[in-house]
């Protein structure tokens, strides 16, 4: 039995070595008990994520969804996509944790704990929804470079905590503030104490915002650590990277922050429209601030096969950064016609919206049953690619499903 | 034969009959208890899997099916240079989910070199690059892409 044992993990352990993160399948392909040191790579039982999920990377990790994994209303956790820059944090404490205030324009430099920020201000709820401003980039030609994210790459949870602007206000806001930036925990990759993985903020406008949340809940539970445990900034509407997670200092800026990812070309796109493969200077490159309209099919997953006699149910989502989807389309003969479809009010501002609709089809054969919406500024998702950016943010580009009627 | 003879008689037999039953129970007993402990014993296609995988010491650098398997990474001219440069900080995923142009890699390397803490790469990055443009090279693919790999399947409802 205990010669047995070992030639099991011993086994197990020269997988490890050998095949490192492919890991994952072996812990399936062997049976009974695999030690919990070897789970670690698998990011599936670590993160909670469903099986479905698609590992673009694993050193930083970053896993997105397919559409029809973002059916629900409010995305589960399971479903939720990963994007870090750096090492995932570890030992945190949250009964030790606390949260620094402090830049050129606060008024009083202060410390909370986690606990005082529970206790001391309001509490809210809201839906939000955040993606991340390279969601699409694998569709950039020239490419872009980067994580190669197709659609999945966005989610709308439900996050709990108290609002940025009390917490600001409560140390005072010199009426010279501009921007606040996040610092976090999190470790940069090379392990080099001096760097930080990411550092981004927003400007006072939108830190301002009623649904700009210091989160210490998502979907009524503690945020998974993967997402920002014990708190986490989070601002819908914006691209991802806004939302800082591990969160223990927030700068109140008298200039636009310039952390790490605030400036050169990470997550800028150029100020005026430019050429595909174009070479933009770093001044030339704009922050980018609102998510453009989008919209995904989260029912059926691509690839359904029909009978003529039946109509398809098709329903999804639909947002539209800072603004409300106003109008929701779909076409079923690439582009020719659209037909408008109902689209619900959100559960609060920044949240999601959904939309079904019934599609009947002439004939049988080979469809695509492609997605529009239109923002409150009349302005509609492209069929085609938007326009080129050298990092390949904002593809808005419409979500298509095929279909085959039989 | 008298009552005497008979009754031991009977009393042989039941003992042959007694021993016969407490052997059958040691062997079924012992059998359970080994089962206990080695759940496996019985389940032979898994006992086989288990011996014939035996190896332990294993080049972490091995090659199988033109892959190596460690990082994923196509066995070509240069492997172990990309291998040994762009793999430590971050995963080959990363490496090989991009397909760039020679410039594009030449100043994505100049990129990581000012904000990463990547080395000099010296005559190495030569190397690198032509690794990566000749077995990672770009795809075109125009203003969009027709929809490919289409797992196709039976709507239930």
């Amino acid at each position: 039995m205990k010669r047995r044992d070992f030639v099991k993990k011993a086994t197990l352990s020269s997988f490890a070595t050998l095949i490192g993160t492919e890991l994952v399948f072996g812990s399936r392909m062997l049976k009974g008990y695999t030690p919990l040191a070897l789970q670690d790579p698998d990011p599936f039982k670590l993160f909670n994520k469903h099986k479905d999920m698609l590992v673009l990377n694993d050193k930083p990790w970053n896993v997105e969804a397919q559409a029809h994994l973002l059916d629900d209303k409010i995305t589960p956790n399971s479903s939720m996509f990963i994007r870090n820059n750096g090492l995932v944090p570890e030992g945190i404490d949250s009964k030790t944790w606390t949260l620094e205030i402090d830049g050129e324009s606060v008024k009083n430099q202060k410390t909370y704990t986690l606990a005082e920020l529970k206790s001391n201000f309001e509490q809210y709820t809201y839906q939000l929804t955040i993606e991340c401003g390279g969601n699409g980039r694998a569709e950039f030609d020239p490419p872009a470079k980067g994580n190669q994210w197709t659609i999945g790459a966005v989610h709308c949870a439900s996050w709990t905590g108290i609002r940025l602007r009390d917490v600001l206000e409560d140390a005072g806001i010199k009426s010279n503030a501009v921007y606040i930036g996040y610092h976090a925990v999190d470790k940069h990759l090379s392990m080099d104490p001096k760097k930080e993985p990411i550092s981004r903020g927003c400007p006072m406008s939108k830190a301002l915002q009623d649904e700009t949340l210091l989160a210490f809940k998502m979907n009524g539970e503690d945020i998974p650590l993967i997402h920002g445990y014990p708190l986490r900034l989070v601002a819908g509407g914006w691209p991802a990277s806004v939302s800082g997670k591990w969160v223990n200092r927030i700068s109140i800026r008298d200039k636009v922050h310039d952390g790490t990812k605030m400036t050169g070309t990470a997550y800028r796109v150029p100020c005026e429209p430019v050429a595909p493969g174009e070479k933009v200077k770093d001044e030339d490159m704009c922050i980018i601030e609102s998510m453009p309209v989008k919209s995904l099919i989260t029912y059926p997953k691509s690839g359904a096969l029909i009978n003529k006699e039946k109509s398809l149910k098709i329903r999804g989502h639909a947002w539209a950064g800072e603004l409300e989807v106003a109008k929701m389309e779909y076409s079923i003969d690439f582009g020719s016609t659209w037909n408008t479809c109902p689209i619900e009010k959100p559960s609060n501002r920044l949240a999601w919206q959904h939309f079904s609709a019934t599609v009947n089809f002439p004939k049988s054969g080979y469809y695509e049953v492609w997605a529009r919406a239109t923002d409150t500024n009349g302005i509609a998702q492209p069929m085609l690619l938007p326009g080129w950016n050298p990092k390949g943010y904002l593809n808005n580009a419409c979500h298509r499903i095929a279909v085959k009627v039989k | 034969m008298n009552k005497e003879e008979s009754f031991s008689a009977l009393v042989q037999k039941i003992y042959q009959l007694l021993m016969v039953l407490f052997a059958l129970f040691l062997i079924a007993g012992g059998g359970l208890i080994y089962y206990a402990n080695n759940p496996e014993a019985f389940d032979f296609k898994s006992t086989s899997e288990t011996m014939v995988s035996v190896p332990i010491e294993e080049d972490e650098d091995r090659i199988e099916n033109g892959i190596h398997v460690r990082t994923g990474l196509v066995d070509a001219e240069g492997l172990m240079t990309v291998v040994n440069n762009c793999t430590n900080c971050h995963s080959s995923k990363l490496v090989t989910q991009n397909r760039m142009s020679a410039e594009s890699w030449n100043t994505t390397i100049k990129w990581m070199q000012e904000t990463q803490n990547l080395w000099d790469l010296g005559g190495n990055q030569e190397i690198i690059v032509n690794y990566l443009v000749t077995n990672y090279p770009p795809k075109a693919k125009g203003r969009r892409m027709i929809l490919t790999d289409i797992d196709w399947y039976e709507l239930q409802d």
